[in-house]
């Protein structure tokens, strides 16, 4: 024990007296979760849009007063003909054309019906439909305030309620995304390179010939992360609580558990790959490349897993980051409790006894 | 001249002594291109339904019918408690909740009005507003189908009627791998990139054989350009490899000219090379270098626009879009590829990027020192 105990220090004093790898430590997840926790949103709006308007009337001018003052759309271009809409949208300026034929307003009167034609930039497909969707459901509300105020006979009323998050805030689906991402990345990474290092700079060869076991040289290099990892989901927490205005809704303990289990199995994680690789620019390339993509695409804040094919549904349930993700939004926004994450639990549990047992019989004693 | 042709063999000797990460650089983007992709895929379908029918009523479960038969919505619950329902929401087996309250047909017919409750998941708020919209049209056509069954409409348009049609230009197929395929075909050449420029000059620092070099009459400008140019070789290898790719799985052929693309690539590369060898010099281990590059390339990447949309964001952060080589070359890629955009129509970023390669690598070889 006592000889486990100075190897923890000494992993502690290699920790500690890199004051620079410390500050970024540090520092790192606290600026990400803010720059993330503001900038990063699926919502789509102040889009640049362009009006092509061939009728000029009373009608087209209300219809795209009420388009510019909505949040979703800016209008940045006045387009003349329909020869310049091609070139406008080559250059990027653009993300959908509104087109109103000539004599919008007289044929909406006399006939009672009109065409508008939405040109969206389907590029980006998400947007497009958005964007659609959006300047659709505007030109329809103008529509109905244009008809007679009589109530329709055989309504139905639909009232909706919007649950856990009525304001519809991005920040409620990106933050617990952003704590997997960046509590995933840091710790694997600092681990990664830790056992590596050793080998690289020659150090291996006095831990090799002392008689300590590997399964202490390996969770001897884990205590320091995780205690400055336990610092990381604190202030994170701290700033999603008060800086970005996500609630704890569930318990706190509880919480706080689930980020601890969810860290050893990343520092675990990264003690594979430090254990596998050979020199320290293979495990930072596996513990980056390999992990930061699968992490961002794969943990389901991004893109729904339920839209991926089978085989890479499969996949993604052997990035811990995914259970992670449900663990947080469940305990954290919709304020349940272990009853409804304890198979997710189970799961990260399970993960890093694997990530842990694979490690120690990885771990070379001998020098080649 | 004869110097620098000695450094390269050296560097490129190094690169290609070390298989281990040869074999990273080429296989790790190859798998990600073909693996990705077919992962990124945001349109909102399959929503999982719940509904709570208190009516049982003829037209509550024509309803229910109508709304699983739509290809937006899983009908997953079907119950007459409330409370069931939330259960379901909490547990995420449904997203959405729609209740049939008691009486919802007899109110219809015979009050002229009936009322419906929906209640969705909002975590996240795209999902929870694309889905209202999309249950309450389904719930409009039910009511104008129930409109017809009790009472004549008029032949002609009674009322005006806009009608809407949308185009979508470009990608007519809304297919996400277009979109995704040239963004992340950028991030890992910049990884590749960044990451391994700025590993390599600190490595020597490290080991200590920068040492050997600073002692010798090699001048700054051909030390760095030394640790350059193959980097900047590996990134068009990889940028060709990845292109070759896209046009066999994916079907993509740019529709803009492969010399825009690769002009563009050139000057991009140049600038991204720059960012890896400024942080070379400014740090000590290779680790810190890895995480100070990892940290600027999460920026940097994440904010690109790859993922979400730069409009949607708050402006401080467009405003840092501006300063984001990586933003530049996403959306040239997306404007030569898919809108077959011209040189002419890309002046502005290619003229911005090659400002950041000058003022960076100025930066780099400026901030080396030879003495220690």
């Amino acid at each position: 024990m006592k000889q486990f105990l100075y190897f923890i220090r000494k992993e502690f004093y290699h920790l500690l007296r890199d004051r620079r790898t410390l500050f970024i430590l540090f520092g790192m997840p606290v600026m990400q979760i803010i720059i993330f926790g503001f900038a990063l949103t699926n919502e789509v709006k102040n889009s640049r849009i362009a009006i092509l308007d061939n009728s000029k009337d009373e009608a087209t001018t209300t219809i795209i007063h009420q388009l510019e003052a909505s949040r979703y759309f800016d209008i940045v271009e006045n387009l003349n003909s329909y020869s310049e809409l091609e070139p406008t949208f080559q250059e990027g300026v653009i993300r959908m054309a509104v087109v109103f034929p000539e004599q919008f307003q007289s044929s909406l009167l006399h006939t009672n019906a009109a065409p508008i034609q939405l040109i969206a930039d389907a590029t980006d497909p998400n947007v497009a439909n958005t964007l659609t969707s959006y300047a659709s459901a505007i030109i329809m509300d103008y529509q109905n305030s244009m008809r007679e105020t009589k109530a329709f006979p055989y309504a139905i009323n639909t009232e909706l309620r919007m649950l856990y998050n009525p304001q519809l805030k991005g920040s409620y689906n990106f933050v617990p995304g952003v704590m997997a991402m960046i509590l995933m990345l840091v710790g694997a990474m600092m681990t990664s390179i830790s056992i590596v290092r050793e080998t690289e700079l020659g150090t291996m060869e006095v831990i090799l010939v002392s008689p300590i076991v590997p399964i202490r040289v390996i969770l001897a290099k884990m205590v320091p992360y995780l205690l400055l990892s336990m610092v990381n989901i604190v202030s994170i927490l701290l700033i999603s609580v008060y800086i970005l205005e996500v609630p704890i809704n569930g318990s706190l303990t509880l919480l706080l558990f689930e980020c601890l289990l969810f860290t050893l199995t990343a520092l675990a994680l990264g003690l594979l790959i430090s254990s596998i690789s050979n020199s320290q620019q293979v495990a930072m390339l596996i513990s980056l490349m390999g992990l930061f993509l699968p992490t961002v695409m794969f943990s389901g804040f991004m893109f729904p897993i339920e839209n991926m094919p089978i085989p890479l549904q499969l996949l993604s349930n052997l990035i811990p980051a995914k259970w992670f993700y449900y663990i947080v939004k469940d305990v954290m926004i919709k304020g349940t409790g272990l009853e409804t994450v304890w198979k997710e639990t189970l799961v990260l549990v399970g993960m890093l006894i694997v990530l842990l047992t694979i490690s120690i019989k990885k771990f070379k004693v001998r020098l080649e | 001249m004869r110097t620098l042709k000695i450094l390269l063999e050296k560097e490129f000797r190094q690169i290609f002594r070390n298989p281990a990460i040869l074999r990273l650089i080429f296989i790790m983007p190859i798998i990600q291109l073909l693996v990705l992709p077919l992962a990124a895929d945001y349109e909102v379908r399959d929503i999982n339904i719940a509904v709570v029918d208190q009516d049982h009523s003829s037209y509550s479960r024509k309803l229910t019918d109508k709304i699983s038969a739509s290809k937006y919505f899983n009908l997953v619950v079907y119950t007459n408690s409330y409370n069931e329902a939330i259960r379901e929401v909490e547990k995420d087996n449904a997203d959405v909740v729609l209740q049939i309250p008691s009486f919802f047909e007899k109110n219809l017919v015979k009050e002229d009005g009936a009322q419906l409750f929906m209640a969705l998941n909002a975590i996240n708020g795209v999902k929870a507003n694309l889905g209202g919209v999309y249950l309450r049209s389904i719930i409009n056509d039910f009511n104008g189908e129930v409109r017809l069954e009790w009472m004549q409409l008029p032949r002609f348009n009674p009322q005006p009627m806009i009608k809407i049609s949308s185009i979508n230009w470009f990608n007519p197929l809304l297919n996400y791998q277009f979109f995704m395929v040239p963004g992340i075909l950028v991030i890992l050449v910049t990884m590749v990139g960044a990451f391994l420029a700025a590993l390599n000059i600190v490595k020597e620092k490290e080991i200590g054989t920068i040492e050997q070099i600073n002692v010798t009459p090699i001048r700054k400008h051909q030390f760095i350009l030394g640790k350059l140019i193959p980097f900047w070789v590996l990134g068009l290898v990889i940028l060709s490899i990845g292109l070759l790719l896209a046009r066999i799985f994916y079907g993509i052929i740019p529709e803009g000219s492969f010399l825009t693309v690769y002009l563009f690539a050139v000057v991009y590369l140049l600038a991204v090379l720059g960012l890896g060898l400024l942080i070379s010099t400014y740090t000590e281990t290779q680790q810190q270098a890895m995480l100070i590059s990892f940290f600027v390339m999460m920026v940097f990447i994440l904010l690109g626009g790859l993922y979400t949309s730069i409009d949607s964001m708050p402006m401080w952060a467009q405003i840092f879009t501006k300063f984001n080589p990586v933003t530049y070359f996403i959306e040239v890629m997306r404007m030569v590829v898919l809108k077959g955009s011209s040189l002419y129509d890309i002046r502005h970023h290619l003229l911005i990027v090659t400002g950041f390669g000058i003022f960076l690598n100025t930066w780099a070889v400026i901030n080396y020192k030879k003495r220690s």
